[in-house]
């Protein structure tokens, strides 16, 4: 039974098969006796006063069970929650209700839910409900908001959910350095929709007999929506289960507990009847989070030499109409703390304004504030090389932190634990071979064609993180993990984790830490997640932290099992444990390889349980929670040529090179895997996605024909490497890589097209670069007439 | 996403189909791929009482020569015509069209018939078949008729095709020898439709333009022969510099539909590049 190294071997995800072949469960694969389903009436005005609702057609229609409102769900249903309560920003909390009650206040809010034996009929019963509105102006433009006498919520002013700001040195002072150029750009970093595959969808079902809800719901975090459906409810914890099964993708969409699980839940039990509710694409479009959507004036001051020493940046955030989850910590810590990026920056000023608008509320969506920091810096590195004629790679390289300053505290009050940020710049440029392609680049200018090449240079904050710390951000729980490892009898391994993975691979990458450390077969080990009853606690699979926090935790389980096995061992073998060498899964006694037992044979006698040591307990399993000393900091640099056509505007990209250091690689295909699909969403940011409303709060991209969603043949083969800088924050001394390609991916290939529209004296066009939005930019420029 | 309660009728022949339209009036719709009746439906945009599906139609199927004609069943999917040798062989522009529609799954359910009755202004098709000066054929409680290209496209998803009729074939003259042709589209990111598409059939004797046939879709209500660009190249010599000439009266006066990807003032001035470079590609082609 020899074990090869596994821990850094490319296995196939264990995952795949199943989401291949069509054979996982998800949410709306269920199927329950007595079933029925719930389908929501919403709002087709951003922005309305609701005077009456007349359900009497409604509930006559053919197999209707019920047809509730706001109103039937007074006492019954609280608020919706918003669980990131940011301190020291006047933060506004005003209620979400379940079922709109008053006003409407997106297009999509909530008004009524239908349920009925079909879903078919759940839909033609929906159309039947009547609401007389009065049309309300709507705020949608968040400048025009603030200054607006039309309130999204009465009770907050200015429509401003928070002003929130982060200082560290003076910038004032640095741009008044003599000889210290500050560059100026506003960037739109443009609202977004998740678009994870599966919709979000619930089944909930009451059993009278144990006063139990069980609750299946689409969550990247099922143990945080117990405890905050468990008060929306009023349903005490031990009564309430939720179990996320197969998730089919989240994005940060996911992390939310959103009104319509808490109506779904309600109505089990009302009704006395399991109840679905699954998410039409239209309705996900509308009723699920949105992310980014961020509007900021940005200033760097830079000195003749390249030395960047201040930014001072005031971003407008865009919560839409409530208050999501965690959307409060988006556009604030997870922004304005991360905008020194990799470099050495004194004086960093941020000032955000959140503002309420008729808009679907947003929330973390890949990178979560972190790509919008990134995609701020980065643009304005670039600018500040262009203004001072440096090549935008050497700026970086001036700035960057220097691998022996580490731990490094940044200006912003944020420490970074470990980090060589020119390994990573130079192995980018060596490997796209940046000097040759610079010459290319030239050459091909010569003959009218307009390449770019585009670079950005990243450190993300991840693996939250120190329970302490984020409670101190306002977050209304801890950021630290649990994990069992349990053998069976016949030494089969099975593992719990509090995180929740939905798509990120972690069943095939925690079984290969256990098979690593348990010197046992990788298929020997299952690992099990998503239900709250299987498990202490969990905090979810968001921000990169499930492999850094929950595989750590996994990790030290599986520790405190290999420790008991030894004692166990030692027993029966009638030797001291420090005796033991263990090695492939077998315990021997050091220099007599002979006297052994392997430790499946262990766990069979720690069940029998007829010889083990005096006063230990039968069993072999081990518990562990992990609660971080810090974040995790994975970092690197990506690079983009692309080509655009100055004729139509349209952008080409010609090769992606990235290189990215997330510490020890468990799973080498895998983390290829996270960096390229980052790399997708993060380029079609830059290029293609953006959700867009009209004046009246209508989403104009409201369906898939309209908003883009990048297609596999639009991207040439990506050429990705790493650099291994393990962090010393956790034992397996890995980092986070779930977003690292969302956020370096949207400033690089800006960049690049930046880079290429220089001959033309373009500085700036904001996102996405649409042909129309190049070719207008070529067109207004200096040296537009050429195309 | 679930469309309203509609009765489903399959027909087993084209007579049926019609005789089930006269049957049902403006009640019924014909469903040929459903790819854009099934999503209005979805969104009830669109509530027929009665889908009558033309799938059993054996006569609407297949690929055909007739004389100096291809003759193409309805029914035939987009797909088929893209990998049929005949097509390619014989009308390669309607070929080259075909594969360039939406993604393997929709050129696996698309019709050429559906397409062209329903009349999308942002579809493919109809720039093809308007150079290629087709011929529809149409089955009515009348009998049958055909209807050439130059009138069926009315409006804005509206054709020549009345209600209580059936489109059942394309007849299309086959390119002759030498003849250079063209489509060239910009997609739409996220639907695949023609932000615009154009069309080019040029005929070149040596060196001068004999006659260059060019059509657009894609930017207005409807797709368009360019009859003055077609004029202005006529003897013109076939070259960059004449093409370029030509091309700019592409958006002379050309009737353009703002959208949220593309404006109208865009379009026009993308008809002219596209125009230019279609006629380059074309070029290439006569002299292979």
């Amino acid at each position: 039974m020899a074990v090869t190294q596994v821990f850094g071997a490319r296995v196939r995800r264990r995952e795949d098969p199943r989401l291949i072949r069509g054979t996982a469960t998800y949410t709306d694969d269920l199927t329950l006796h007595g079933l029925c389903h719930a389908v929501f009436v919403r709002s087709p005005h951003a922005h309305a006063r609701i005077r009456r609702i007349d359900t009497s057609r409604a509930k006559s229609a053919p197999g209707v069970v019920a047809v509730l409102t706001g109103a039937d769900l007074e006492g019954k249903v609280n608020s919706i929650p918003c669980g990131w309560q940011v301190p020291n920003c006047d933060l506004k909390t005003p209620p979400h209700p379940p079922l709109a009650r008053d006003k409407v206040r997106y297009v999509g809010d909530a008004v009524a839910v239908v349920v009925a034996e079909s879903r078919a009929q759940a839909h033609d019963a929906a159309a039947a409900v009547e609401v007389d509105y009065e049309v309300l102006p709507a705020v949608v433009d968040m400048e025009a908001a603030l200054r607006s006498a039309t309130l999204v919520h009465d009770d907050v002013p200015q429509n401003r959910v928070l002003l929130w700001s982060v200082k560290g040195g003076d910038f004032e002072a640095a741009a008044r350095e003599p000889g210290v150029r500050v560059v100026r750009q506003r960037l739109v970093n443009q609202r977004l929709i998740p678009n994870a595959m599966e919709p979000r969808a619930a089944v909930a079902h009451y059993n009278p007999g144990s006063g139990e809800l069980t609750l299946w719901v689409t969550s990247q975090n099922p143990h945080i929506a117990r405890v905050i459906l468990s008060g929306v409810l009023g349903l005490p914890e031990h009564k309430l289960r939720v179990i996320a099964p197969e998730v089919g993708g989240g994005f940060g969409s996911k992390i939310p507990v959103y009104p319509e699980e808490a109506v779904v839940s309600h109505l089990a039990v009302r009704l006395g009847r399991p109840v679905k509710w699954v998410e039409s694409r239209r309705e996900n479009y509308l009723g699920t989070i949105h992310g980014r959507d961020h509007v900021t004036d940005a200033e760097m001051a830079v000195r003749p030499d390249g030395t960047v020493t201040g930014l001072r940046v005031r971003t407008l955030a865009n919560f839409g109409a409530y208050l999501s989850t965690a959307a409060p910590a988006i556009p604030t810590i997870l922004y304005g703390l991360v905008l020194s990026g990799p470099y050495r920056i004194p004086n960093i000023d941020c000032e955000v304004t959140g503002v309420f608008t008729n808009t679907t509320p947003t929330d973390a969506y890949r990178g979560a504030g972190r790509p919008e920091a990134t995609y701020v810096l980065e643009r304005m590195m670039d600018l500040a090389a262009r203004e001072l004629g440096l090549d935008p790679a050497e700026i970086r390289r001036r700035n960057l932190i220097p691998k022996d300053q580490f731990p490094y505290t940044v200006a912003t009050g944020i420490t970074y634990d470990s980090g060589d940020y020119a390994r990573a710049l130079d192995r980018a440029l060596e490997l796209f071979d940046y000097r040759r392609a610079r010459a290319d680049q030239e050459a091909a200018r010569r003959q009218g064609r307009y390449l770019g090449i585009g670079l950005s240079t990243y450190v993300e904050i991840c693996g939250a993180g120190p329970s302490k710390v984020v409670g101190s951000t306002g977050f209304s729980g801890g950021l630290w993990e649990s994990a069992v490892v349990r053998f069976s009898p016949t030494g089969k391994v099975t593992v719990f984790t509090g995180t929740s993975p939905h798509g990120q691979g972690e069943e095939t990458t925690f079984a290969q830490i256990v098979a690593q450390e348990l010197g046992v077969p990788l298929d020997d080990v299952e690992v099990l997640h998503g239900d709250t009853d299987s498990i202490l606690m969990g905090w979810g699979t968001y921000g990169s932290r499930t492999t850094p926090v929950g595989g750590t935790a996994v990790y030290l389980a599986a520790q405190k099992v290999k420790e008991k096995a030894a004692r166990i061992a030692a027993h029966q073998l009638e030797v001291s444990a420090d005796d033991l060498v263990f090695e492939n899964g077998r315990f021997h006694v050091r220099g007599a390889p002979d006297r052994g037992m392997t430790i499946q044979e262990v766990s069979l006698q720690a069940y029998l349980a007829w010889n083990l040591p005096e006063g230990m307990e039968p069993g072999l399993e081990g518990q562990a929670n992990w609660d971080p000393s810090n974040f995790v900091f994975p970092f690197g640099t990506h690079v983009c040529l692309v080509e655009v056509d100055p004729e139509t505007g349209q952008v080409r990209i010609l090769r992606y090179v990235a290189v990215d250091d997330c510490g020890r690689v468990i799973n080498p295909l895998i983390v290829d895997g996270q960096v390229h699909g980052g790399i997708v969403q993060g380029v079609a940011q830059a290029l293609w996605e953006f959700a867009q409303y009209d004046q009246a709060g209508n989403l104009l991209t409201g369906t898939m024909s309209d908003y883009a969603v990048p297609k596999a043949a639009w991207f040439p083969k990506f050429e990705c490497d790493r650099t291994e800088t393990p962090t010393p924050v956790n034992p397996l001394g890995v980092k986070g890589v779930g977003e690292t390609g969302t956020i370096a991916a949207t400033p690089c290939v800006v960049n690049a097209v930046m880079d290429a529209l220089s001959p033309f004296g373009v500085r700036h066009v904001d996102m996405p670069l649409l042909p129309e939005r190049v070719w207008r930019a070529i067109r207004q420029s200096k040296g537009g007439s050429a195309a | 996403m679930i469309p309203a309660t509609f009765e489903y009728v399959r027909a087993k022949s084209v007579r049926e189909a019609v005789s089930l339209l006269q049957q049902h009036g403006g009640r019924a719709k014909l469903l040929a791929g459903g790819h854009s009746l099934l999503p209005l439906m979805k969104l009830r945009l669109s509530q027929p009482e009665v889908l009558i599906d033309l799938g059993p139609v054996e006569e609407l199927r297949g690929v055909r020569e007739e004389g100096s004609s291809v003759v193409i069943g309805a029914m035939t999917t987009h797909d088929e015509l893209a990998s049929s040798p005949l097509v390619r062989e014989r009308v390669p522009l309607l070929a080259e069209c075909a594969a360039q529609i939406g993604d393997v799954q929709v050129r696996n359910r698309g019709t050429l018939g559906g397409s062209l009755a329903h009349a999308d202004p942002a579809a493919d098709y109809p720039a093809a078949v308007l150079v290629l000066d087709a011929q529809m054929e149409c089955e009515g409680p009348a009998g049958a008729r055909t209807v050439p290209v130059s009138q069926w496209f009315v409006d804005m998803l509206t054709t020549a095709l009345r209600p209580d009729e059936v489109l059942c074939r394309v007849r299309v003259p086959a390119q002759t020898r030498g003849q250079g042709w063209s489509y060239t589209k910009l997609p739409h990111p996220a639907s695949g439709y023609s932000l615009l598409g154009v069309a080019c059939l040029l005929s070149v004797d040596g060196g001068t333009v004999r006659e260059a046939r060019v059509a657009i879709t894609g930017v207005g209500p409807k797709a368009l022969r360019l009859p003055k660009v077609e004029q202005a190249l006529a003897g013109k010599p076939a070259d960059e510099a004449s093409f370029a000439e030509a091309a700019k009266l592409a958006s002379d006066g050309l009737d353009a539909t703002d959208d949220l990807y593309a404006s109208a003032e865009y379009k026009r001035h993308l008809a002219a590049v596209y125009t230019k470079r279609g006629l380059l590609r074309a070029l290439e082609r006569v002299r292979q």
